[in-house]
């Protein structure tokens, strides 16, 4: 695996003053010793990735495929339309048909771990990026480097440090996914109105209080978006996790590569566009929550209430007159 | 009533205050001190507000006016600490807010200070009266309680029933109101406004404007606000503080203003003022020349009128109540009749309060020769308001487009 690099190093550049820098071989060696360092660190990761991935898909295999496609279209009915409900069913039905129906939900929980981790890792840094001109400094490089780097190329390390397996994908997943959600929670919280973050102030509340209650409230449907791009790239990444022995369709279409089999691929691959669809439509209704059905159905015991409360009111002013 | 002298009284006392932003303030401060214009300090960094003193007595309106640009707006803000001073001292209640650490200075907003905003700022996620209710959640009073609050306010700003509506579904007059209320639950006694009216249409302005005044009778609270319209200005304001280029450039009442501008750009500024919408009859009214009693006869009034050379005598109770107007014209035929009382000789008198303005009274004097007479709630006699007076008072002083005729030869 070493022997392209060994075999760059040796060369001369083109330009002839400027020496050969081996940072590809300082990289390594920082890479290893980071992997020496914390092995025990590792050890833990690969095995929380491995067995909430594989749990995950467990549970999720455990109903039959149709309950499951019924559970899917109420998840979306709830969240947005008896419209986009009634798509759902031929989607997970062509998954089902095309005899993927596992493989896609090994790919399906491997890519719900992989955007929680990168989640629970963005959110957070983008709010600190919006408070702090320093950390969004130090941290845009970063994202470039995550975001620009070929994707494959994340599968090295990866594989280096929890070799082939679910974890390797999972973690290479996460490193490709998360940067949208730091820029977007970033930009989401420097967007909110300033005068009302400035009313805040005025009325003394404090940072925690302006953040909880004003800021990631008013900054809800742009993370939204955010965590729609996350999981739309993990979907694209979990693919390449085949790569890697990181099972579901990913194993599927690395498979079919290997042997040309374009009627494998073509069916692994459509898989993969089936559940872009749904995850799509699924998240983008996230950040118009109040067109969801379940927003309406909340919604509905309000004007119920906003008669009663002033009756209630009139009533009560009537018997302190009376009384 | 405003006094250097003694500041305990004061709601808020602003002594030098400057605000400069960019990247080293401190320095800008220093040269602007040295003598340094706004514009040759550019380089450095902006001005925004540059040795700024001034008090407001507790429940009192205090007026900043000045054009987008002035400072106004920053000035505001150093009064609650959001933009705090580059220098000088800010004293709340006493209390300065300028060395007073974070943890002190948020439990001085929450207890003392409320603010309304130009564009209302309020929570969009959150109902009207879960908005009204939001400093005192803040401050961490109980859900009943707030809630019990956050009504009050709103009925008090004319938005009962209104507590489970969302912003977006109300009217910018509305949604105003909502942020007055959610001021007015805080119950502070000092408010902030920063051009709280600016974003509403003209009709709803006046009306905001009128109930403005009627909610401070009622709760005397100590109001700063910030305003770019003069005209609003003086309808609010018992003093105001007229600013350019971060300096405040005058501090009055609305008279002083109108009367005697301190220079050429107040002067500018109050030539578009409609003077008889600023200017009530308490401001121009006069004391009588002189007053007959009831019991006096049409001999006397034929004397008094003679003596202080006057064609009409208001005539007055032993209480001061003003029960009419006696014209020379009536006196000398009561004279001639040998009348000996009044009786049959008085004609009604038009009648105003002090509060007034003068473009209503305008119909009545032109009706009335002897002008008007200004009575508070009893119908006693406060003082009267002639023709003449009434007119020059429409006059602008620093007006210079007429010309007499012959010219004088001192000019």
């Amino acid at each position: 695996m070493n022997s392209p690099g060994m075999l760059l190093a040796d060369e001369e550049t083109d330009g002839a003053f400027i020496p050969r820098l081996p940072v590809g071989e300082k990289l390594e060696e920082g890479f290893d010793w980071f992997q020496d360092q914390f092995s025990g660190l590792i050890r833990g990761v690969e095995i929380a990735f491995e067995t909430t991935s594989e749990g995950l898909a467990e549970i999720l295999a455990a109903p039959d495929a149709l309950v499951l496609t019924a559970i899917f279209a109420l998840i979306a009915f709830l969240m947005r339309d008896w419209k986009l409900a009634l798509l759902t069913v031929p989607l997970m039905l062509f998954i089902v048909s095309v005899d993927l129906w596992e493989e896609a939900l090994e790919t399906l929980a491997l890519v719900a771990v992989a955007t929680v981790v990168a989640l629970v890792i963005a959110i957070p840094l983008g709010v600190l990026a919006a408070k702090s001109q320093f950390v969004s400094r130090a941290v845009r490089p970063v994202l470039d480097l995550m975001q620009t780097m070929p994707a494959l190329v994340w599968l090295i390390p990866t594989l280096a440090m929890f070799g082939l397996g679910m974890p390797a994908g999972i973690l290479a997943t996460i490193i490709f996914a998360l940067p949208p959600g730091v820029r977007f929670t970033e930009l989401a919280i420097r967007q909110v109105d300033s005068e009302v973050v400035e009313a805040g102030h005025a009325f003394g509340s404090t940072g925690w209080q302006i953040l909880f209650g004003i800021q990631l409230p008013l900054a809800t449907k742009t993370i939204m978006a955010g965590v729609n791009q996350v999981i739309m790239l993990a979907l694209s990444m979990a693919v390449f996790g085949g790569f890697v022995g990181a099972g579901g369709l990913g194993n599927e279409v690395s498979g079919a590569i290997n042997t040309i089999d374009l009627e494998r691929g073509l069916e692994a691959g459509l898989c993969v566009v089936m559940f872009a669809i749904y995850l799509d439509r699924v998240t983008a209704a996230l950040g118009a929550t109040e067109e969801s059905t379940l927003y309406k159905l909340l919604r509905r015991r309000k004007p119920q209430q906003q008669q009663t409360e002033p009756d209630e009111a009139e009533a009560a002013e009537a018997s302190t007159k009376t009384g | 009533m405003p006094d250097n002298s003694n500041n305990s009284q004061s709601a808020v006392s602003v002594r030098n205050v400057y605000k400069a932003f960019g990247k080293r303030p401190e320095t800008v401060v220093r040269k602007l001190k040295a003598g340094a214009t706004r514009d040759e300090v550019k380089s450095l960094g902006t001005a925004a507000v540059i040795d700024a003193s001034f008090e407001v007595a507790r429940g009192e309106i205090f007026v900043v006016m000045g054009l987008s640009g002035s400072g106004k707006s920053t000035l505001i803000r150093t009064l609650n600490g959001i933009q705090p001073p580059t220098e000088g001292t800010v004293e709340i209640f006493g209390q300065d807010i300028t060395t007073v650490n974070a943890k002190r200075l948020r439990q001085i907003r929450r207890e003392k200070i409320s603010m309304v905003f130009q564009h209302f700022a309020l929570l969009p996620h959150r109902t009207v009266g879960q908005n009204a209710a939001y400093a005192l959640e803040t401050r961490g009073v109980n859900r009943s309680d707030r809630e019990k609050k956050a009504k009050e306010s709103l009925e008090l700003v004319g938005l009962k029933g209104y507590e489970y509506y969302y912003p977006h579904e109300l009217s910018g007059g509305m949604r105003q109101r909502v942020g007055l209320a959610r001021a007015l639950a805080a119950e502070t006694e000092l408010m902030l406004m920063d051009e709280a009216f600016s974003a509403l249409d003209p009709l709803i302005r006046k009306e905001m404007q009128d109930q403005l005044l009627e909610l401070q009778q009622e709760l005397g609270k100590t109001i700063v606000f910030i305003t770019h319209d003069l005209n609003e200005a003086m309808r609010l304001g018992n003093r105001i503080a007229v600013m350019r280029d971060g300096r405040i450039v005058q501090n009055g009442t609305t008279e002083q203003i109108l009367n005697d501008p301190a220079n050429d750009y107040v002067a500018q500024f109050i030539q578009d003022v409609d003077r008889t919408r600023v200017l009530t009859a308490g401001d121009v009214k006069e004391p009588p020349v002189a007053l007959l009693g009831a019991e006096q006869g049409p001999r006397a009034a034929h004397r008094l009128m003679r003596e202080n050379q006057t064609t009409a005598l208001c005539v007055v109770d032993q209480a001061k109540h003003l029960l009419g107007v006696v014209y020379e014209t009536d006196a000398a035929e009561g004279v001639a009749s040998g009348q000996d009382t009044l009786e049959g000789l008085i004609r009604p008198m038009p009648t105003t309060s002090s509060t007034t303005v003068l473009a209503e009274l305008l119909n009545a004097a032109a009706e009335h020769a002897a002008g008007l007479a200004v009575v508070d709630d009893d119908g006693r006699l406060l003082g009267v308001i002639p023709r003449v007076t009434l007119l020059s008072s429409l006059a602008d002083p620093s007006s210079a487009a007429l010309k007499t005729i012959p010219q004088e030869a001192t000019s």
